[in-house]
């Protein structure tokens, strides 16, 4: 018993129970995200593991000898708590997306910086090599997810504007800066002695290439990117793991590569867009051709509250489409009124969830649970497109590029093959719209200039809680 | 065994696990997944606590205090946002399958 005692009670022992331990939880709650029942307590489990994992890291006593170290991690910890809480406290739902990037981004940019001092540190010394081209890799992949997700941040705040921002000569740029990191990382870890240069310039070349990549890609496309930087910041977190041969940063580094390049994938795919092309760059570029767009600039009919009211309460079934319109306007509670309303009419409502609608997969999901709509009431895109036919009024609320028919009828656009809400196959169909703006992709949509469309100009919000009065007053 | 092995073994079964866990996750569950795991990469954090102990120099350690800064709001923020959407879940969570739990929840 004495022997065992002490073997648990060394120190390093300890610490690599615990880390098993730590990604032991990390695994299972992350599993317990896939089911809506048990994604609280994942998430919970998940932050447990991680909690073990720095408390253990920080009872590697011999190594934090100098009491200055102490306050130098406990400033670190300090600062980003002080940071961190208040920013996750306040943001707002509709905010989400660019709050994720930002929390992205930093992670990254602390994978470069770690990166940064282990190359000071062990200049001259004897770091194998292997530990050096981890360290590297990181130092590329952190600073451009650090880069790139300020820029997805930008974008997504409208700091800078959502179209795609390109430059004569773009892809060549970018391989030019691709080079010049990987060359610096080649010379580095080939022994050149003007460390501190090359290392800069591999931060400084991958920083210009986060921002380069980010730049020219749309609004539209913004939720893949973000995913596909999460992606990277996990791999990068698991190769600065690997230089410093750490378990459970392996594995939860790479976890998140796993899981986000899937991901990635996915809103790709549910966009019928490939991962390459997107980073090719520029969605809704001005100069798409626009072949057969032949209903831009027809008329459009616009309607009032009072007719739309009369319209929904006198149908049988009834389609909800929400867009980033709803989130923008915080409209969904007013939206969970109208349904209500809508059913102590005898009306049958049903919303229909675009994969991509908002900014990011899952978004009107949210806002629509903040509202508390009932789960069964919300229909992903396959379910709800073979119901449109027996719709009479389709309600859409801030949508646009998701409803855009010209995804299935004008090989020209740029969004053609974009799997879409058929909204338009409903009896009618009702705009909410603030203005006649295109969508956030910069596409026109012919939705809009059908017979059967009708536009109610306005904030999102008034205009529900408009037609919810009128409803009710029927 | 080379030690390398054995983390690169680690790292490619990390990889099977994180898509058997994740390819699971339904549509609803996407924007907390991106999030949650978005958390977990701030796991990097223990990557400057292990430097801080061997840095030397004004520098390095300045870039250290700004990187675990970095890192622990990846974490904390991130998990604070994804419990914060999960809650929503769990709040309008009562219809869902099991009929059972009247839970205080006297009408």
């Amino acid at each position: 018993m004495s022997a065992l005692g002490t073997v648990f009670l060394q120190t390093a022992n300890f610490i690599d129970a615990a880390y098993i331990v730590a990604f032991g939880l990390m695994i299972y709650g992350m599993s317990g995200l896939t089911g809506p029942r048990t994604a609280v307590r994942g998430n919970q489990i998940a932050a447990a593991g991680m909690a073990v994992a720095v408390i253990a890291t920080l009872l590697r006593k011999g190594e934090f000898h100098g009491s200055g170290t102490v306050w130098l991690i406990l400033a670190g910890l300090v600062i980003g708590t002080a940071v961190g809480v208040p920013a996750a406290r306040n943001v707002k739902m509709t905010a989400m997306p660019q709050m994720v990037a930002l929390f992205n981004g930093v992670g990254g940019g602390a994978v470069a910086l770690i990166a940064w001092v282990e190359y000071r540190h062990h200049f001259g010394g004897d770091w194998p090599l292997r530990a050096e081209g981890f360290e590297l890799f990181g130092a590329i992949v952190g600073s451009i997810s650090f880069w790139g997700s300020a820029v997805a941040f930008a974008k997504l705040q409208e700091i800078l504007p959502g179209r795609p921002i390109k430059l004569a000569g773009q892809a060549l740029i970018n391989l030019v800066l691709l080079i010049v990191a990987v060359a610096s990382a080649v010379a580095l870890a080939s022994g050149t002695h003007s460390q501190g240069l090359f290392i800069l310039g591999i931060l400084v070349a991958s920083a210009a290439l986060g921002l380069m990549v980010v730049l020219p890609i749309g609004g539209a496309d913004m939720p893949v990117v973000i995913s596909l930087l999460n992606a990277c910041t996990g791999l990068s977190a698991a190769a600065t793991g690997l230089a410093l041969s750490n378990p459970v940063m392996i594995v939860a580094g790479m976890i998140v590569g796993a899981s986000g390049s899937i991901l990635t994938d996915q809103m790709a795919k549910a966009m019928n867009r490939s991962v390459p092309s997107i980073i090719a760059g520029g969605f809704g570029g001005a100069v798409a051709a626009p072949t057969g767009a032949t209903e831009t600039g027809g008329t459009v009919r616009s309607t009032s509250a009072a007719d739309v009211a009369i319209q929904l309460s006198y149908a049988r079934q009834v389609v909800i489409a929400p867009g980033y319109g709803m989130a923008v306007a915080q409209a969904q509670h007013a939206v969970r009124e109208l349904e209500r309303a809508l059913e102590a009419k005898g009306v049958t409502v049903k919303y229909a969830i675009h994969p991509v609608a908002g900014r990011m997969p899952g978004h009107m999901n949210v806002l629509l649970a903040e509202a508390d709509v009932p789960y069964d009431l919300l229909r992903e895109m396959d379910d709800i497109n073979p119901e449109f036919s027996r719709t009479d009024v389709t309600l859409v609320i801030g949508a646009n590029d998701v409803t855009n028919p010209a995804a299935k009828n004008e090989p020209g656009s740029p969004i053609y093959g974009m799997p879409i809400l058929e909204v338009d196959r409903s009896g009618s169909v009702i705009v909410l719209k603030r203005s006649m703006a295109s969508g956030f992709a910069g596409i026109d949509n012919p939705l809009f200039y059908e017979p059967k469309t009708a536009l109610l100009f306005g904030d999102a919000k008034t205009s529900v809680s408009e037609i919810t009065a009128e409803v009710q007053a029927l | 065994m080379d030690p390398l092995v054995i983390d690169i073994a680690v790292l490619v079964l990390a990889g099977f696990v994180g898509f058997a866990v994740i390819s699971k996750v339904p549509n609803t569950l996407h924007t907390p997944l991106m999030s949650g795991t978005n958390a977990i990469h701030g796991i990097v954090v223990l990557g400057g606590l292990l430097l801080m102990a061997e840095s030397s120099g004004i520098l390095e350690k300045v870039l250290l205090v700004i990187a675990v800064a970095f890192g622990t709001i990846n974490v904390i923020g991130g998990f604070l946002v994804t419990d914060r959407m999960l809650e929503m879940f769990k709040a309008k969570d009562p219809p869902k399958a099991d009929e059972t739990p009247p839970e205080g929840d006297g009408s």
